[in-house]
């Protein structure tokens, strides 16, 4: 895998720590990340890891989005194909090509998914209010995974529900 | 004395559970007369009492003492052990298993229920025992006008061995008032002749205090199985002269040096309530297993009492593998080839010790399951009642192990299938003896194991299912086709379709069609099947199959494609090269081989689960023949791999239950393999094929009940 060319798109580490303690000081941290030349972002908390993208075992009879399931340190990981579950273009698995995996701890439990994503691309530091709530005309990500949009410099970038991301389609057998 | 008590609150809740868990057991089983069962069952809420006076929670010590005074006098003999009697100790026990749970939860309780069960509980004290309360007023009003209690307290010999220290009782005595103390040393042996661990000294004592008398009982309520007490209230009167005659004896105590003989066994004292209370109850110690069985069920088995020869033997096993592994880091300190022999027989000792080391480990899981049935007879006891059938449980097979986490969930999904067992099942008397059976019904549990599973049958000698209005039911829900042939196993598959009962009217025990879904679901979950059997008029049988662990599992490794799997060595019955002259095609494109006199279906994985693999060719591919409920099946595989035991991890956790996978493990190299879920596999195969037979317009149909059978 080549390291060089993730590097281009994952910023430098040294650069983040510096302006951590600015963002630790006001508002939530969202991860974003790049999914066909569009930016989405997702709580920072949320994010358990960012991994390479490795071809995952396949589960038998699962919808296309779901690859399959990969190995994380003992646990049993699902790995979910954005793109196509948000039906937005083909996915093809570059080296920038990343996982980012996702802990969601609801009431009782908490479930970990890795989703594919086509790169990780920044840090955002943004108070609630300036999350604003995402008009519903069209599109193709379903409006109960969007939690609002935030504007950054001249760009838009969509905030994921973790929540509902991490909800899992009962799988119907084809015959 | 600052002991945090916090920190015994735990193992006070679950002792107090086991306790109420013994109660129970013990009422039912009461018969009159049966002293040893009612001396356990006092024992059980006279700790119960103690500890929860001790961690200050009143209402249920207030509770549990009239519990206690009820079955105080059961115990003497001055009352008989009437079946009333029992049913309102049944309930206190539900009600202490009440003020327990709100002191745990630190919530609130259903006063009226504890409030109506006391009052019972005194009413019953009451009846017939007007002489005793009467006293017990009479005593009252004494108490009014005293002023101070004359106590006499004369310890056995072996009380400071039981963790007790009069002095502690003594000082918490003068925290209710003034107290004077009289020792006596008449008892006292030639300095030589002591033991330093025995108490010989008795005491008189004289408390002036306007408290109530049983707050200066309570001081002694540890200690009171062990001593001579006895508590005289003194009037005004009398007062000054006990004063006076004892303060002589106060000289006395002071100038005494051997006051203290105990002292050496003072640090023994302190180390906990827990061996006060195995005073209380020796057998409950020798009996481990047995009291262990009897524990708590309903609330969640946090912790697991082990027995010491399993700890012990894990022990040993760790010592061993310590020497295999220091053995082998000299070996590798320098090693050359010379030494290649040694350095394999130290790790086949090595295999050997992770193996046994991992049966230790996985056999400390193991609880019988009695854990999971001995709430039946309560369960039963209550539904004859409600129901105003007569019916016994019998129970078989309890000490059967079982994992704790399967244990832990098969519970509620028995409680159902018993409950179904005892309302639809079980007749009412009348319709029994018209039918020619006893007028008692019965309803079985047993279990035991059956290869590497556990079978639970939950069996009942009632009215059987009626195959008829169970499809004519489904029918009407729309479950089936109307003229749909089908087995009786399949008939039957339709009582665990969401919202589906046969009951007549819903009553408050069952019928309203919940629950025998969840049931199956619930099973599938633990990995295991339910199989219903049943004669009309004879009764049915459920059997539930479960696997023993949910942890391991002794796998061979497939390749289907690119993807490998795991099949559970337990149900493969054997592995194949095919001939070609075996296959037969009938029936359209059914695929059957022919294993000796059994045709087998054939059944290509790739299919199942939409993979794709260059092997499609039947007479390519290898086959592996699985038996699951009796059906066996053909699985075609591309390649056999290692066979290994592997770790199941669930794919629940972060995913859901996938059909016809069982979980998922994690193989030497890292990478994920699934785990096949053979039953599982076999319906989606029966489901397949019943789509594909209905979108050819039902051709044959009579193919697919055979392939059920």
């Amino acid at each position: 895998m080549n390291i060089q060319a993730m590097a281009q798109d994952v910023p430098v580490e040294g650069e983040h720590t510096v302006e951590g303690i600015d963002f630790i000081t006001s508002g939530d941290q969202y991860l974003t990340f790049l999914l066909a030349q569009e930016q989405y972002a997702v709580d920072i908390l949320c994010v358990e890891e960012i991994r390479s993208w490795e071809q995952p075992t396949k589960i038998p009879n699962a919808p296309s989005y779901i690859k399959g399931v990969i190995n994380m340190r003992g646990i049993i990981v699902p790995i979910v194909d954005l793109r196509l579950k948000f039906s937005i273009g083909k996915a093809n698995y570059l080296e920038t090509t990343v996982v980012i995996v996702l802990t969601y701890h609801s009431d009782d439990k908490s479930r970990t998914i890795g989703f594919v994503v086509d790169a990780v691309s920044d840090v955002l530091n943004v108070e609630s209010v300036d999350i604003k709530p995402a008009p519903a005309f069209g599109g193709c990500v379903g409006q109960q995974y969007i939690d609002g949009l935030i504007n950054s410099e001249n760009k838009v970038v969509t905030v994921l529900n973790v929540a509902n991301l991490q909800q899992v389609e009962k799988h119907r057998l084809q015959s | 004395m600052s002991v945090d008590l916090s920190q015994f609150i735990p193992s006070f809740l679950e002792e107090s559970f086991e306790g109420l868990a013994l109660m129970e057991s013990g009422l039912l089983d009461l018969k009159r007369g049966d002293n040893e069962t009612i001396h356990s069952i006092f024992r059980a809420a006279h700790s119960i009492k103690g500890g929860a006076g001790t961690f200050g929670f009143d209402n249920v010590t207030e509770f549990t003492h009239l519990v206690e005074t009820l079955l105080d006098e059961m115990r003497d003999g001055r009352r008989e052990v009437t079946s009333k009697d029992t049913e309102i100790l049944l309930d206190a026990v539900d009600c202490m298993r009440l003020l327990i749970e709100a002191a745990r939860d630190n919530q609130d309780y259903d006063h009226d229920k504890v409030a109506k069960t006391s009052s019972r509980l005194s009413e019953t004290l009451g009846d017939e025992q007007s002489t005793d309360s009467e006293n017990e007023s009479n005593s009252n009003i004494e108490k009014k006008d005293a002023c101070g209690y004359n106590i006499k307290f004369i310890p056995e010999h072996s009380l400071a061995k039981t963790g007790n220290d009069p002095i502690f009782l003594f000082s918490a005595l003068a925290e209710l008032g003034e107290l004077t103390i009289c020792a006596n040393t008449e008892e006292l042996p030639a300095l030589m002749d002591i033991d330093a661990q025995e108490l010989y000294l008795s005491w008189q004592l004289t408390l002036i205090t306007d408290v109530e008398e049983a707050e200066v009982i309570e001081i002694f309520e540890w200690v009171e199985d062990e001593c001579l007490l006895t508590l005289e209230p003194i009037t005004n009167t009398s007062d000054d002269e006990f004063t006076q005659n004892l303060s002589e004896g106060v000289n006395s105590i002071i100038s005494e040096p051997s006051v203290q003989p105990q002292l050496p066994s003072k640090a023994a004292n302190q180390i906990s309530l827990a061996s006060t209370k195995v005073e209380h109850e020796p057998d409950a110690v020798i009996e481990e297993k047995s009291k262990a069985a009897k524990g708590k069920v309903k609330a969640d088995l946090g912790s697991i009492r082990v027995g010491v020869d399993k700890v012990d033997s894990l022990i040993n096993l760790v010592g061993e593998l310590v020497i295999t592994q220091s053995m082998l880091s000299e070996l590798g300190n320098d090693f050359d080839m010379t030494k290649v022999e040694r350095l394999t027989n130290g790790l086949e000792q090595l295999l050997q010790n992770t193996k046994e080391l991992q049966e230790s480990v996985m056999r400390i899981r193991m609880l019988p399951i009695s854990f999971a049935f001995n709430r039946f007879p309560r369960l039963v006891h209550d539904l004859a009642i409600k129901t105003g059938k007569t019916m016994e449980l019998v129970i078989n097979g309890e000490q059967t192990e079982l994992d704790k986490t399967v244990m832990e969930q098969i519970g509620d999904p028995l409680v159902h299938l018993v409950r179904n067992a005892a309302d639809h099942g079980i007749e009412s008397k009348e319709i029994r003896l018209a039918n020619g059976k006893p007028e008692k019904g019965t309803i079985s549990l047993d279990a035991y194991h059956q290869g590497g599973n556990i079978v639970i049958e939950i069996k009942d000698d009632g009215a059987g299912i009626n195959r008829t209005s169970v499809l004519d039911k489904a029918i009407d829900k729309g479950l089936i086709d109307a003229n749909a042939t089908l087995t009786d196993s399949q008939v039957y598959d339709l009582l665990f379709e969401p919202g589906f009962s046969t009951a007549a009217e819903v009553t408050d025990i069952s019928g309203r069609g919940v629950g025998m879904d969840v049931v199956k679901r619930n099973i599938q979950a633990l990995g295991g099947r339910i199989q219903v059997e049943s004669t009309l008029g004879k009764g049915s049988t459920f059997k539930v199959n479960l696997p023993l662990t949910l942890a391991i599992l002794d796998g061979q490794l497939v390749k289907v494609g690119t993807e490998t799997y795991i099949i559970p060595l337990i149900s493969i019955v054997e592995s194949l090269q095919i001939d070609n002259n075996l296959i037969n095609r009938v029936s359209g494109d059914m695929v059957l081989y022919r294993l000796r006199d059994d045709n087998v279906p054939v059944l290509p994985i790739y299919q199942l689960f939409n993979l794709e693999t260059e092997c499609t060719e039947i007479d390519k591919a290898l086959l592996v023949v699985v038996e699951a409920d009796g059906q066996k099946v053909g699985l075609m595989v591309d390649d056999l791999l290692a066979q290994q035991q592997v770790v199941i991890k669930s794919l629940n956790d972060n995913y859901q239950q996938v059909a016809g996978i069982s979980g998922a493990t994690i193989l030497g190299d890292g990478s994920v393999a699934m785990i096949l879920d053979i039953p599982g596999m076999i319906n989606m195969a029966l489901e397949q094929a019943q789509r594909a037979q209905r979108v050819k317009t039902d051709g044959n149909s009579s193919v697919a009940a055979e392939l059920c059978l």
